[in-house]
């Protein structure tokens, strides 16, 4: 048996592996960050966007909690703290680039371009997705982990197989990495050289685990290395760094690169929903440090120094937040009308006989009871 | 019901020929005319590309197809139906191979929380038309793994189609109707009847992908058996001459949906029906039918609904194996136990 047909070129293999320290373009305090790596920092408009997208995502999220509080949501995962993430990935995507998130990134989708009450219909409970997700290649939020990661993968070969430029981003958690989902994806776009950037935001807990009792691997970014996918470690609160990491990964694959796994290390400033209690596995000290370190206001201080925001352009921002806020606010508050005939509508191309029969049965029922 | 579906293309290779075919050679040509037919069609899962899968279903397609439409993928069975999800998104219609039936479970949840429900999720803006190849059954002497009878995992789950041949035409048939269809589809092939030869003509016309066929009228009592069972149930319907029953065979052929229509109109008429399946028969497909034929058909009962199943365990070893799978004899008696007694007073 030739075994060592078998064998792979291992002298590249560092190439694979991820920096020791996260990569970092903007420090916290706003100054030039030590640990760039091959990233470009973006040009002055894109830092501009970042930062406006993440003020109004972050009123966004805000409001968002704010109405779970008011009955308006049946339930809402705040991704406060992981500002950066959100908006970093979803500006970095292409228009024909496609983005699988979860249920914790309402913000990129937001920021994606989806309307901001279609954005939340999963979490108000009109219907599972509220956006047509061709309209702006916005995958449905993943809620069980890790399966977007194998959509994500078959969305990017299919362009590869149709000789498509078009990329695939998929956002994971640190949680969703234990998932053999993951597994499956990473190794599944390692082999097919897949078009698809793996965007995990580690925010240091899946609901109340800490990563200590995820994983023992060093680092996450540490797993690209078994697949054949190479990685990134980025310091996932500076927003220029993951606007830089996702849009690298992305020309890359788009160029026929392969694949691309990025960590960035965040932090999960709310609790896990607002149904979850954070001060039963967490310490407030713990959640302070963070709060230091502030993805908006760390972009902010950075362009402030620039000249690149004033207190006018600033102000002008903050109106435009408290306009969408509001915005979101009237139309969580009107009354959902959900049709209980489009119950039976969906389920197949066209209804079989038996689900028009049930159909019929309970409009018949609601007609006999109605009020 | 057949509006969902385009309208089936006729092609050279489909001729018909009355010439013995075995099932899996029926389901070859059917792969190799749906890939010929619509170049969205891409195969692919374990050991269907180089060496045409483990039960040569997939012989010679990605020689005469190329890579790129007919290919293998590593040993994962979430990510071979995930990726299908996503190919399916992007404009591709993805068939996909279970290498065999207990192999399928690592992909359960990917079918049934994402396959199956991505259009309703979407109220229809995404379609998923993709097929899941699913070699099932016994009677092959297989060891552990190889032989689980899933169809009722599967049939639980709206949003799904699941069809399952029991003959060599309509295997052509329904994989080419699976194919062509909008809707997701589970398609269980009988392993045991794969290399059964029987003449058939193999064309991409009959009857709809989810309609039931009589495959034997009769007047006294109505069989009613699906994939591996429709050849055990027709030669019980010959053997039960002997006895004076006249037996109608119905092939159920669509297992989700569920054809009501020709399945109550054959039990009004005989007032008897027996099912057969070899999944174990508790909260087996066997139940769903013997209760919605109770619901329809119960003033035209003149017995209970019989029930011929494998045994409620877990898949015997190959030896055993005999002792597990209905037969001709068991669905005698249990068409014996049909309450004739009454009838003759």
């Amino acid at each position: 048996m030739a075994t060592h047909a078998r064998l792979r070129k291992t002298s590249n293999a560092d190439r694979l592996l991820p920096s020791a320290a996260p990569l970092q373009l903007i420090d916290p305090d706003g100054q030039p960050g030590q640990n760039p790596g091959g990233l470009t920092l973006p040009e002055p408009e894109v830092l501009v966007g970042l930062h406006r997208r993440m003020v109004l995502g972050r009123r966004f999220d805000t409001q968002a909690t704010a109405l779970t509080k008011q009955g308006r949501l049946a339930v809402y995962p705040s991704s406060r703290g992981q500002d950066a993430c959100q908006v970093g990935a979803a500006l970095a995507l292409r228009e024909q680039d496609w983005l699988f998130p979860t249920y914790r990134d309402s913000v990129a989708i937001l920021t994606r371009g989806v309307d901001h009450a279609e954005t939340l219909a999963l979490l108000r409970g009109d219907w599972h997705c509220g956006y047509d997700p061709y309209e702006h290649r916005v995958a449905p939020q993943c809620t069980p982990l890790a399966t977007n990661a194998l959509h994500a993968v078959g969305l990017a070969h299919a362009a590869s197989l149709q000789a498509r430029d078009q990329v695939a981003l998929v956002l994971l958690g640190d949680g969703a990495t234990s998932e053999g989902d993951t597994h499956e994806a990473l190794n599944l776009a390692g082999v097919w050289k897949a078009p698809a950037v793996f965007l995990i935001q580690n925010n240091g807990y899946a609901i109340s685990v800490p990563l200590a009792k995820q994983t023992a691997a060093p680092t996450l970014a540490a797993k690209g290395i078994g697949y054949g996918v190479p990685a990134l470690l980025i310091d996932g609160n500076d927003a220029a760094a993951v606007y830089a990491a996702a849009r690298a990964s992305i020309e890359r694959a788009a160029s026929g690169g392969g694949p691309t796994l990025i960590e960035a290390i965040t932090y999960r400033v709310e609790a896990h929903t607002n149904a979850d209690d954070a001060t039963r596995y967490r310490a407030e000290d713990e959640v302070r440090s963070w709060l230091e370190r502030d993805p908006i206001a760390r972009l902010e201080a950075y362009l402030r120094a620039q000249r690149l925001l004033d207190d006018q352009a600033a102000d002008r921002l903050a109106a435009e937040a408290e306009q969408l806020a509001a915005e979101l606010r009237d139309d969580m508050n009107s009354d959902v009308s959900a049709d209980p005939a489009e119950l039976f509508e969906h389920v197949y191309a066209r209804p079989t006989v038996a689900l028009e029969r049930q159909r019929a049965a309970l409009l018949a029922e609601l007609e006999e009871y109605a009020p | 019901m057949t509006s969902v579906m385009s309208p089936p293309e006729r092609d050279s290779a489909a001729q018909p020929a009355l010439t013995p075919v075995t099932m899996a050679a029926a389901l070859n040509q059917a792969l190799a005319d749906s890939l010929a037919a619509d170049d969205r069609v891409v195969v692919y899962g374990e050991d269907v590309g180089t060496l045409g899968g483990v039960f040569r279903i997939t012989d010679g397609l990605a020689a005469r197809f190329g890579e790129h439409r007919v290919f293998d993928t590593p040993i994962a069975e979430s990510g071979i139906v995930g990726t299908a999800i996503g190919m399916a998104m992007n404009g591709l219609v993805p068939v996909v191979e279970m290498q065999f039936d207990a192999f399928a479970y690592p992909a359960f949840e990917q079918v049934t929380s994402h396959l199956a429900k991505l259009r309703n999720r979407t109220k229809g803006r995404v379609a998923l038309p993709v097929v899941i190849r699913v070699p099932v059954g016994g009677g092959i002497g297989g060891v552990e793994h190889h032989c689980d009878s899933s169809e009722a995992y599967y049939t639980h789950t709206a949003g799904l189609r699941v069809v399952t041949p029991g003959t060599p035409a309509d295997a052509y048939l329904l994989l080419r109707q699976a194919i062509r269809c909008p809707d997701p589809v589970v398609f269980l092939e009988p392993k045991r009847r794969y290399w059964t030869r029987q003449a058939a003509i193999l064309t991409p016309d009959g009857p709809p992908i989810d309609s039931a066929v009589v495959r034997r009228p009769g007047k006294d009592v109505t069989l009613i058996a699906y994939g591996g069972m429709v050849a055990t149930a027709l030669e019980a319907a010959e053997a039960a001459i002997e006895e004076n029953w006249d037996v109608e065979v119905i092939d159920l052929r669509s297992l989700s949906p569920f054809d009501d229509q020709t399945l109550t109109e054959s039990v009004s008429r005989t007032g008897r029906a027996v099912i057969v399946h070899e999944a174990a028969g508790f909260a087996g497909y066997g139940a769903e039918v013997a209760a919605r034929l109770t619901e329809q058909c119960f003033h035209y009962l003149e017995a209970p609904i019989l029930r011929v199943t494998g045994l409620d365990i877990p898949y015997p070893p190959p030896q055993l194996e005999h002792l597990h799978l209905p037969n001709v004899d068991r669905i005698l008696d249990a068409i014996a136990r049909l309450q004739w007694e009454a009838d003759d007073a």
